[in-house]
């Protein structure tokens, strides 16, 4: 304490960088921190959709199962109902049954929008500003497109049907809310709702973050910066998205 | 084309830098997805409802979440140790799964009767 010098030392060798092995100079995984640390909130993230699609799984067992055909299938509070009757809408044709043609195309949409994704960090790969650009702005138009589709899924779902449901007092219900829907029991509804929503929520996030993405791109800060990192790791995040659509798709809309 | 980088340069993850795109196997995932995704709908209404066709969808997922976490979001070109630090905690939640199926099961049961 008394000698400034020593001091002076100390405080040196507190701002030398570390670079020895067990010093936190490694890089064992041979990513950057930002990446890995995007990989275990993505980690995180799948935990969380697991849970809600587990609940499901658990809510949809201690349901009663329709075992009829397809074709007999009428709307009950009793039992589960069967995906390709509720989900059987397409925008423009009212009325007619075109069971799960909606969900197919708001599934390839968020698909090709994860390959643009794929074309804007390889152009990052190779520096090229102008490419990263296009494709970034597709990524923006189809994930935009896929919040848009869902946008009118559920108002379709919320609204019903003109010929709703008669409930055991007699009371008619259309369409649905958390309380009561004309499709099934109350948490078929809820769960769509949580857990479509939950997804829906990622998307916009998404969609936020590619904007940003977007904007810096043409500023050129990443280019200055001398790498484009940023939009691999926006990437992670924009095909977890997409693989969670992936998870939603089969249990909610094919088993 | 505006940026021409020489044929010997490289980034700091590898990637040989190129003027022209390497899109070859994007696309083949892509392909792949799609492929599956056309052949589950295939069954969705070709086939009656049953386990075996609700175990052939889960099957049929599992190999379009590899394509993407694979191919799209590069993990099979990572280390090792990264790779086993994502793959080996998911694992774990096919417990969580088989265990509250069981219990919704039960529960189920418990309300309905044995002909649940």
């Amino acid at each position: 304490m008394a000698n400034p010098t020593t001091t002076l030392t100390n405080s040196a060798s507190y701002e030398a960088p570390r670079s020895g092995t067990w010093d936190g100079g490694n890089e064992p995984f041979k990513v950057s921190y930002g990446k890995l640390m995007m990989w275990f909130f993505l980690l995180s993230d799948a935990f969380t959709f697991a849970a809600f699609l587990t609940t499901y799984g658990m809510v949809r067992h201690r349901h009663l199962a329709y075992t009829g055909t397809a074709a007999d299938f009428k709307f009950s509070t009793t039992y589960w109902p069967i995906p390709e009757k509720v989900f059987n809408a397409f925008p423009g044709l009212h009325g007619m049954d075109i069971p799960l043609a909606f969900v197919a195309l708001m599934t390839m949409i968020l698909i090709v929008s994860s390959v643009t994704m794929v074309l804007a960090v390889e152009a990052g790969h190779r520096m090229d500003k102008n490419d990263v650009q296009k494709w970034l702005l597709w990524t923006l138009l189809f994930g935009a497109m896929f919040l848009g589709c869902q946008a009118w899924e559920w108002t379709h779902f919320i609204t019903g049907s003109e010929h709703g449901l008669k409930m055991a007092d007699g009371s008619m219900v259309y369409g649905a809310n958390l309380q009561v829907n004309e499709y099934g029991p109350v948490l078929f509804a809820d769960l769509f709702f949580f857990i479509t929503g939950f997804h829906g929520t990622h998307v916009f996030s998404g969609l936020c973050l590619l904007t940003y993405a977007f904007i810096a791109t043409t500023n050129g800060t990443f280019h200055k910066r001398g790498h484009y990192e940023m939009i691999e790791k926006i990437g992670l995040y924009w095909h977890f998205v997409d693989l969670v659509w992936v998870f939603v798709f089969t249990f909610f809309y094919l088993i | 084309m505006a940026h021409h980088a020489p044929e010997h340069e490289y980034t700091a993850d590898g990637h040989a830098v190129h003027g022209k795109a390497n899109v070859k196997p994007i696309l083949k995932a892509l392909a792949w997805i799609v492929g599956i995704t056309a052949f589950e709908f295939l069954l969705a209404f070709t086939m009656e409802a049953s386990t075996l066709r609700n175990s052939i969808f889960i099957v049929l997922t599992i190999f379009k979440a590899f394509f993407i976490v694979a191919e799209f979001m590069h993990l099979r070109h990572e280390t090792k140790g990264l790779i086993w630090s994502i793959l080996v905690p998911m694992a774990l939640l096919i417990w969580l799964l088989v265990a509250l199926i069981t219990e919704g099961s039960a529960v189920g049961e418990a309300i309905f009767g044995a002909a649940h």
